[in-house]
């Protein structure tokens, strides 16, 4: 198939010297290693697609989106694991959340101890199998791992977008993957996953390019943010926003950072992920340091553990991610509806969808509750759409998508199993990770 | 609570395992074959508490049928996951709010009536969401059971291998006990079953039979 958009693919050496060209390498150190001497051999433990490194494609043709903005052309951070098949059925998306990237499985090769963020899912003999699927991990635009993003040089002025850059959709996003479905020659994927965002990007794809997609894996999220969701993004928003290194998102010209804000966002943000049960049992009320005879500081130091966790947390993000992504990203999610249109009613709106899904929640997941994934369940039954649903009884709220709860990998295991049947591909070769 | 929960979820995956290994060997039990009789090629078909998808497989594999199954067990859920068999995971006690008015041409509960707290709201939630229902459960009027209680114990049999104070059957009925209840519903019945051991019963059945299956026509159907 010819790509249907012009694209041009860059390897990572023009970008983090001093990387490798190669995009996967399964248990071998990338050549070149040995003779920068900036990587050591490194043990790839079994279930790992190994050392991995991003790609970069360009994409030159203007992207018009939802807001009527139009992206002049962008650039897709991406990597990829297994090997694309001649039918070029076998290939898996996996779509992202809020603040994780393309480096979806395996270890940098810059820094091997940079675990993909789904790395229990994603690899050999693991539920997504990649002895079996060629599986794409990629940076959304907006993001700030080497897609285009705010951070970006607009080519316009020659200087960072910042405040300019145009706001994005989860639409957006699957238009802009739909290209890189195209670059990579892939009609129809065999299945489109993600979780929580990364899961309405998948429902995206089943709604915005039906064709394109026979299985569509949504796990832990939801039709639309509730009232109490946005709110949590409007707090987190706010932060950022009334931090005066902000500078009204134009903070790269004035040499700024607005860490605090950003800081106090991811806060928030990582209170909704955990569940109560998941807080208590981590952090209790225990004291960080507590005074003489274990008595209070009577201050507005750290007091307690959770304080100091959350601290930390926000620290250490703020110090890599950009705060004009997070605020972006906050409204897609606010934004997201497919119901909109269909007078709010999502079955109308998934009625186009010809895939398969794959629903999977999590029983202590009061961000994106059990509830709204039955609202996406109800709809598709309606719609006589086939359909599988699991509620996993997991602790650990939100995050529980990313965690190894054996039942929940178990599900995901044996529905890319039957994919795979049906698809025709060999038979699991090894079961690694958390089923092992 | 997050061991209790980590020691369900590794016990759940144990019991998904052995139903798999055994799944491939085993073949259909007789009262599923009969329900199975009574459904239309190609129909939708929604089974409740549909377990390791045996009976959905065997309708999709023999009979073209467009099933869901609804269970709410973990293992049974990634068992039936497994054959493919499209399954909704959730406690049947919460009803079928999921599911439309007449969505389904039947709509089966095989042994699980019994356990169940709210009886005839299930029998309801049936006949609206499907034309035809199929109950199976076990009979307590089966003879041995009356006998047993003459000698001053509760019933332990076959189809109910279970004490009295750790049994799940919360609501045992006769043939005829469901019959009036049928009626009071107004669901109309169609076909009947019984069996005893896995071999059908006709003589006498309300006294010789273990197992009832039962077939019935929605009132809203019927309209």
């Amino acid at each position: 198939m010819v790509p249907l958009h012009t694209s041009t693919e860059t390897d990572a050496s023009t970008y983090s010297d001093p990387a490798p060209s190669q995009g996967v390498q399964h248990g071998t150190p990338p050549p070149g290693a040995s003779l920068s001497g900036a990587v050591q051999p490194v043990a790839v433990p079994p279930g790992s697609v190994g050392l991995v490194s991003p790609r970069f494609i360009a994409f030159d043709e203007p992207l018009q989106l939802s807001s009527g903005q139009v992206l002049p052309c962008y650039e897709l951070a991406v990597e990829t694991y297994g090997t694309l098949n001649a039918e070029r059925n076998n290939a898996v998306l996996i779509c992202h959340a809020l603040n994780a990237s393309h480096h979806v499985a395996g270890m940098s090769a810059d820094n091997p101890k940079d675990i993909g963020w789904w790395d229990n899912m994603v690899g050999p003999g693991k539920a997504v199998d990649t002895d079996r699927f060629f599986v794409i991990g990629v940076n959304n635009i907006g993001s700030c791992f080497g897609s285009t993003g705010p951070a970006s040089i607009n080519p316009d002025t020659g200087k960072p977008w910042g405040a300019a850059f145009p706001m994005l959709t989860v639409k957006d996003w699957v238009l802009a993957q739909v290209r890189l479905a195209d670059h990579f020659g892939i009609e129809k994927f065999a299945a489109v996953m993600g979780g929580s965002l990364g899961g309405m990007q998948a429902l995206g794809w089943a709604i915005t390019c039906p064709e394109r997609i026979a299985h569509c894996i949504v796990i832990a999220s939801t039709p639309r943010l509730s009232a109490q969701n946005i709110g949590f993004n409007e707090v987190a928003r706010r932060a950022i926003i009334s931090d005066p290194d902000f500078h009204g998102g134009d903070y790269y010209a004035h040499g700024t950072v607005p860490r605090k804000g950003l800081s106090v966002a991811r806060m928030i943000g990582h209170i909704t992920y955990l569940s109560d049960d998941d807080m208590a049992a981590k952090f209790g009320r225990t004291q960080r340091s507590p005074a003489q005879n274990g008595e209070y500081h009577y201050g507005y130091d750290v007091e307690f553990e959770v304080e100091s966790y959350l601290r930390y947390q926000g620290e250490k993000f703020s110090t890599y991610f950009d705060a004009n992504t997070y605020l972006l990203i906050t409204r897609a999610l606010d934004y997201f509806d497919p119901s909109r249109t269909h007078g709010g009613d999502l079955a109308k709106a998934l009625a186009v969808a010809s895939a398969e899904f794959l629903l999977v929640s999590f029983s202590t997941d009061w961000r994106f509750p059990p509830a709204r994934s039955r609202e996406i369940v109800e709809a598709l039954l309606k719609n006589r759409t086939p359909v599988t649903y699991a509620e996993i009884d997991a602790p650990h709220g939100h995050d529980a998508f990313l965690q190894g709860d054996p039942r929940y990998h178990a599900v995901v295991q044996g529905y890319y199993d039957r994919i795979a049947a049906q698809l025709g591909l060999p038979g699991r070769q090894a079961v690694n990770g958390v089923l092992a | 609570m997050s061991e209790t929960r980590t020691l369900a979820a590794r016990d759940a995956l144990r019991r998904a395992d052995e139903a798999s290994s055994q799944a491939a060997t085993r073949a259909i039990r007789p009262d599923l074959a009969r329900i199975a009789s009574w459904i239309d090629s190609g129909s939708r078909v929604l089974d409740l508490g549909c377990g390791d998808g045996t009976l959905l497989a065997y309708l999709r594999d023999q009979k073209q049928v467009e099933g869901a199954g609804v269970e709410f067990d973990d293992a049974r859920v990634i068992s039936a996951v497994r054959r493919g068999v499209r399954v909704i995971q959730q406690n049947l006690e919460e009803g079928l709010a999921l599911f439309d008015d007449q969505q389904f041409d039947s709509v089966v509960l095989s042994q699980t009536l019994q356990a169940m707290h709210h009886t005839e709201h299930i029998l309801r939630e049936m006949a609206r969401v499907a034309r035809y229902g199929i109950v199976s459960f076990p009979n307590f009027g089966y003879w041995p059971h009356g006998f047993s209680i003459l000698r001053g114990r509760m019933p332990v049999t076959g189809e109910m291998p279970y004490q009295w104070y750790d049994t799940p059957n919360i609501h045992l009925c006769t043939l005829k006990d469901f019959e009036a209840l049928a009626a009071k519903l107004k669901l109309r019945i169609t076909h009947l079953a019984t069996f005893n051991g896995g071999k059908e019963v006709k003589f006498l059945a309300g006294w010789r039979s273990t197992l009832a299956v039962y077939r019935f026509e929605s009132p809203m159907a019927a309209k």
